[in-house]
Protein backbone atom coordinates (compact mmCIF):
# COMPACT_ATOMS: atom_id res chain seq x y z
CA UNK A 1 0.00 0.00 0.00
CA UNK A 2 2.78 2.56 0.57
CA UNK A 3 4.12 1.57 -2.13
CA UNK A 4 1.04 2.31 -3.92
CA UNK A 5 0.87 5.74 -2.82
CA UNK A 6 4.06 6.79 -3.30
CA UNK A 7 3.91 6.04 -6.61
CA UNK A 8 0.46 7.86 -7.23
CA UNK A 9 1.89 10.80 -5.15
CA UNK A 10 5.03 10.64 -7.56
CA UNK A 11 2.58 10.76 -10.74
CA UNK A 12 0.62 13.46 -9.35
CA UNK A 13 3.61 15.64 -8.59
CA UNK A 14 5.00 14.86 -12.66
CA UNK A 15 1.58 15.61 -13.66
CA UNK A 16 1.50 19.32 -11.82
CA UNK A 17 4.97 19.74 -12.83
CA UNK A 18 4.05 19.41 -16.71
CA UNK A 19 1.56 20.67 -17.06
CA UNK A 20 2.28 24.32 -14.54
CA UNK A 21 5.36 24.85 -17.07
CA UNK A 22 7.93 23.66 -14.23
CA UNK A 23 9.20 21.87 -16.55
CA UNK A 24 10.02 24.42 -19.64
CA UNK A 25 13.19 26.13 -18.84
CA UNK A 26 12.39 29.30 -20.58
CA UNK A 27 9.50 29.75 -18.37
CA UNK A 28 11.85 28.73 -15.48
CA UNK A 29 14.35 31.44 -16.24
CA UNK A 30 11.76 34.01 -17.40
CA UNK A 31 10.46 33.65 -13.87
CA UNK A 32 13.74 33.56 -12.38
CA UNK A 33 14.42 36.91 -14.58
CA UNK A 34 13.01 39.54 -11.84
CA UNK A 35 15.02 42.39 -13.12
CA UNK A 36 14.58 41.54 -16.81
CA UNK A 37 11.19 40.75 -18.46
CA UNK A 38 10.10 39.36 -15.75
CA UNK A 39 6.95 36.47 -16.52
CA UNK A 40 4.86 35.93 -13.03
CA UNK A 41 3.29 32.90 -14.08
CA UNK A 42 5.14 30.91 -11.69
CA UNK A 43 4.22 32.72 -8.90
CA UNK A 44 1.06 30.49 -9.51
CA UNK A 45 2.19 27.32 -9.12
CA UNK A 46 3.82 27.65 -5.74
CA UNK A 47 0.59 29.67 -4.55
CA UNK A 48 -1.70 26.71 -5.93
CA UNK A 49 0.76 24.23 -4.21
CA UNK A 50 1.03 25.91 -0.92
CA UNK A 51 -2.97 26.13 -0.46
CA UNK A 52 -3.77 22.56 -0.58
CA UNK A 53 -0.27 21.58 1.55
CA UNK A 54 -0.93 23.79 4.18
CA UNK A 55 -4.72 22.07 4.78
CA UNK A 56 -2.62 18.89 4.88
CA UNK A 57 -0.72 20.32 8.19
CA UNK A 58 -3.82 21.47 9.87
CA UNK A 59 -5.02 17.66 9.34
CA UNK A 60 -1.55 16.56 10.91
CA UNK A 61 -2.07 17.72 14.16
CA UNK A 62 -3.25 15.37 17.12
CA UNK A 63 -2.85 12.46 14.16
CA UNK A 64 -0.69 9.87 12.97
CA UNK A 65 -0.17 8.77 9.23
CA UNK A 66 -3.19 6.88 7.41
CA UNK A 67 -0.36 3.84 6.98
CA UNK A 68 1.30 4.13 10.27
CA UNK A 69 4.45 5.54 11.53
CA UNK A 70 4.71 9.25 13.42
CA UNK A 71 4.32 12.46 10.92
CA UNK A 72 7.90 14.32 10.73
CA UNK A 73 8.94 16.33 13.73
CA UNK A 74 9.75 19.75 13.13
CA UNK A 75 12.80 20.62 12.14
CA UNK A 76 14.82 22.95 15.04
CA UNK A 77 14.66 26.71 13.25
CA UNK A 78 18.29 26.84 12.85
CA UNK A 79 19.58 28.91 10.11
CA UNK A 80 22.98 27.55 9.50
CA UNK A 81 25.78 27.92 7.26
CA UNK A 82 24.58 24.80 5.02
CA UNK A 83 21.22 25.88 4.51
CA UNK A 84 22.55 29.25 2.99
CA UNK A 85 25.48 27.99 1.04
CA UNK A 86 23.62 25.36 -0.20
CA UNK A 87 20.56 27.88 -1.21
CA UNK A 88 22.91 30.13 -3.22
CA UNK A 89 24.64 27.22 -4.73
CA UNK A 90 21.00 25.81 -5.95
CA UNK A 91 19.98 29.07 -7.10
CA UNK A 92 22.91 29.73 -9.40
CA UNK A 93 22.33 26.09 -10.42
CA UNK A 94 18.51 26.68 -10.85
CA UNK A 95 18.80 29.85 -12.88
CA UNK A 96 21.97 28.88 -15.02
CA UNK A 97 20.01 26.07 -16.63
CA UNK A 98 16.39 25.99 -15.65
CA UNK A 99 15.70 23.20 -14.10
CA UNK A 100 15.47 21.85 -10.36
CA UNK A 101 15.51 18.58 -9.23
CA UNK A 102 11.64 17.40 -9.30
CA UNK A 103 10.97 18.74 -13.02
CA UNK A 104 14.88 16.93 -14.13
CA UNK A 105 13.40 13.82 -12.85
CA UNK A 106 9.69 14.40 -14.06
CA UNK A 107 11.05 15.34 -18.01
CA UNK A 108 13.30 12.83 -17.85
CA UNK A 109 11.48 10.77 -20.76
CA UNK A 110 10.83 14.13 -22.96
CA UNK A 111 14.02 16.24 -21.55
CA UNK A 112 16.38 14.63 -24.48
CA UNK A 113 19.82 13.73 -23.95
CA UNK A 114 20.64 17.21 -22.43
CA UNK A 115 18.40 16.33 -19.84
CA UNK A 116 19.93 12.94 -19.21
CA UNK A 117 23.17 14.82 -19.04
CA UNK A 118 22.08 16.95 -16.22
CA UNK A 119 20.42 14.49 -14.34
CA UNK A 120 23.61 12.43 -13.99
CA UNK A 121 25.31 15.76 -13.05
CA UNK A 122 22.40 16.21 -10.18
CA UNK A 123 23.17 12.83 -9.09
CA UNK A 124 27.15 13.31 -8.95
CA UNK A 125 26.58 16.45 -7.03
CA UNK A 126 24.31 14.72 -4.54
CA UNK A 127 26.52 12.18 -4.21
CA UNK A 128 29.28 14.93 -3.55
CA UNK A 129 27.48 16.89 -1.13
CA UNK A 130 27.72 14.56 2.40
CA UNK A 131 31.74 14.98 1.47
CA UNK A 132 31.23 19.34 1.18
CA UNK A 133 29.02 19.12 4.41
CA UNK A 134 31.71 17.15 6.26
CA UNK A 135 34.54 19.67 5.36
CA UNK A 136 32.65 22.43 5.68
CA UNK A 137 31.77 20.97 9.34
CA UNK A 138 35.29 20.36 10.33
CA UNK A 139 36.81 23.67 9.46
CA UNK A 140 34.98 26.22 11.15
CA UNK A 141 37.19 28.89 9.46
CA UNK A 142 35.90 27.98 6.29
CA UNK A 143 34.02 30.70 4.32
CA UNK B 1 -0.61 33.32 -23.25
CA UNK B 2 -3.28 34.00 -20.97
CA UNK B 3 -4.34 30.69 -20.09
CA UNK B 4 -0.86 29.95 -19.09
CA UNK B 5 -1.07 31.29 -15.25
CA UNK B 6 -4.56 28.88 -15.06
CA UNK B 7 -2.35 26.23 -15.78
CA UNK B 8 -0.13 27.34 -13.57
CA UNK B 9 -2.29 27.12 -10.35
CA UNK B 10 -4.20 24.41 -11.22
CA UNK B 11 -0.69 22.14 -11.85
CA UNK B 12 0.51 23.86 -8.81
CA UNK B 13 -2.79 22.49 -6.73
CA UNK B 14 -1.75 19.13 -7.97
CA UNK B 15 1.58 19.62 -6.71
CA UNK B 16 0.02 20.74 -3.78
CA UNK B 17 -2.43 17.68 -3.62
CA UNK B 18 0.17 15.07 -4.08
CA UNK B 19 2.24 16.44 -1.31
CA UNK B 20 -0.52 16.44 0.97
CA UNK B 21 -1.27 12.63 0.11
CA UNK B 22 2.11 11.63 0.53
CA UNK B 23 2.19 13.60 4.18
CA UNK B 24 -1.09 12.30 5.15
CA UNK B 25 -1.28 8.62 4.21
CA UNK B 26 2.56 7.49 3.63
CA UNK B 27 3.83 10.47 6.66
CA UNK B 28 6.68 11.11 4.36
CA UNK B 29 7.52 14.77 3.52
CA UNK B 30 7.46 15.19 -1.00
CA UNK B 31 10.93 16.82 -1.45
CA UNK B 32 12.59 15.87 -5.06
CA UNK B 33 15.82 16.15 -3.51
CA UNK B 34 15.69 14.52 0.03
CA UNK B 35 14.34 11.63 -2.02
CA UNK B 36 16.31 11.40 -4.53
CA UNK B 37 19.51 12.49 -2.67
CA UNK B 38 18.83 9.98 -0.10
CA UNK B 39 18.86 6.90 -2.35
CA UNK B 40 22.14 8.22 -4.03
CA UNK B 41 23.94 9.20 -1.05
CA UNK B 42 22.99 5.48 0.60
CA UNK B 43 21.40 7.63 3.45
CA UNK B 44 17.81 5.93 3.50
CA UNK B 45 18.23 2.85 2.76
CA UNK B 46 15.52 1.11 5.18
CA UNK B 47 12.62 3.25 2.54
CA UNK B 48 14.40 2.82 -0.36
CA UNK B 49 11.24 0.63 -2.53
CA UNK B 50 8.76 3.90 -1.00
CA UNK B 51 11.17 5.88 -2.57
CA UNK B 52 12.00 4.46 -6.07
CA UNK B 53 7.67 3.81 -6.47
CA UNK B 54 7.69 7.26 -5.80
CA UNK B 55 10.18 8.22 -8.29
CA UNK B 56 8.68 6.03 -10.78
CA UNK B 57 5.77 7.20 -10.53
CA UNK B 58 7.41 10.95 -11.18
CA UNK B 59 8.68 9.77 -14.36
CA UNK B 60 6.03 7.33 -15.79
CA UNK B 61 3.27 9.45 -15.44
CA UNK B 62 4.44 12.48 -17.23
CA UNK B 63 6.54 10.22 -19.52
CA UNK B 64 2.82 8.96 -20.81
CA UNK B 65 0.94 12.50 -20.77
CA UNK B 66 3.93 13.85 -23.11
CA UNK B 67 2.63 11.05 -25.67
CA UNK B 68 -0.72 12.02 -25.17
CA UNK B 69 0.20 15.72 -25.59
CA UNK B 70 2.02 15.01 -29.14
CA UNK B 71 5.27 15.72 -27.12
CA UNK B 72 6.56 18.04 -24.39
CA UNK B 73 9.94 19.71 -24.58
CA UNK B 74 12.47 21.57 -21.62
CA UNK B 75 13.74 23.74 -23.75
CA UNK B 76 16.88 22.88 -22.01
CA UNK B 77 20.10 24.88 -23.51
CA UNK B 78 22.68 22.66 -25.84
CA UNK B 79 25.66 24.11 -24.08
CA UNK B 80 26.92 21.09 -22.34
CA UNK B 81 29.22 22.94 -19.79
CA UNK B 82 26.27 25.13 -18.91
CA UNK B 83 24.34 21.44 -18.34
CA UNK B 84 26.99 19.67 -16.41
CA UNK B 85 27.48 23.18 -13.93
CA UNK B 86 24.10 23.65 -13.51
CA UNK B 87 23.11 19.72 -12.84
CA UNK B 88 26.45 19.98 -10.46
CA UNK B 89 24.90 22.76 -8.79
CA UNK B 90 21.52 21.67 -7.94
CA UNK B 91 22.85 18.40 -6.86
CA UNK B 92 25.38 19.80 -4.55
CA UNK B 93 23.00 22.76 -2.62
CA UNK B 94 19.79 21.20 -3.12
CA UNK B 95 21.76 18.39 -0.39
CA UNK B 96 24.06 20.42 1.46
CA UNK B 97 20.61 22.90 2.24
CA UNK B 98 18.57 19.85 2.92
CA UNK B 99 15.93 20.80 0.27
CA UNK B 100 14.87 22.34 -2.92
CA UNK B 101 11.37 23.80 -4.74
CA UNK B 102 9.49 21.26 -3.45
CA UNK B 103 10.79 20.46 0.10
CA UNK B 104 11.62 23.87 1.17
CA UNK B 105 9.53 25.53 -0.97
CA UNK B 106 6.30 23.81 -1.11
CA UNK B 107 6.60 21.88 2.40
CA UNK B 108 8.44 23.72 4.23
CA UNK B 109 6.67 27.23 3.74
CA UNK B 110 3.04 25.85 4.12
CA UNK B 111 3.94 24.80 7.35
CA UNK B 112 5.48 28.24 8.11
CA UNK B 113 8.96 26.73 8.52
CA UNK B 114 11.40 29.28 9.40
CA UNK B 115 14.37 27.42 7.49
CA UNK B 116 11.98 26.64 4.20
CA UNK B 117 11.42 30.43 3.78
CA UNK B 118 14.83 31.30 3.96
CA UNK B 119 16.06 28.94 1.83
CA UNK B 120 13.17 29.68 -0.62
CA UNK B 121 14.33 33.67 -0.85
CA UNK B 122 17.81 32.78 -0.97
CA UNK B 123 17.41 30.39 -3.87
CA UNK B 124 14.98 32.43 -5.64
CA UNK B 125 17.51 35.15 -5.36
CA UNK B 126 20.31 33.39 -6.41
CA UNK B 127 18.41 32.30 -9.46
CA UNK B 128 17.00 35.95 -10.36
CA UNK B 129 21.17 36.93 -10.00
CA UNK B 130 22.22 33.74 -12.32
CA UNK B 131 19.82 34.50 -14.83
CA UNK B 132 21.43 38.29 -14.71
CA UNK B 133 24.96 37.32 -14.57
CA UNK B 134 24.49 34.30 -17.36
CA UNK B 135 21.97 35.24 -19.32
CA UNK B 136 22.25 39.23 -19.62
CA UNK B 137 25.67 39.85 -19.15
CA UNK B 138 27.79 36.82 -20.11
CA UNK B 139 24.96 35.29 -22.54
CA UNK B 140 25.43 31.85 -22.11
CA UNK B 141 22.12 30.40 -19.93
Amino acid sequence: MRNLFAASAGGLFGTGLLLSGMTDTRKVQGWLDLFGDWDPTLAFVMGGAIVPMALAWQLTRGRAPILGGRFPTRPDPVIDRNLVIGSVLFGFGWGLAGLCPGPAIASLTYGGWGGLVFLVAMLAGMVAAPLLRRRLDSDPAVV
Amino acid sequence: MPSDWIWALAGGGLIGCAAAMFLLVNGRIMGASGIVGGLVDGSARSQATERLWFIAGLIGVPAILALLMGGAQTWLTGNLAVIIAGGLLVGIGTRLANGCTSGHGVCGISRLSLRGILATVIYIGAGGFSVIVFKHIWGIA
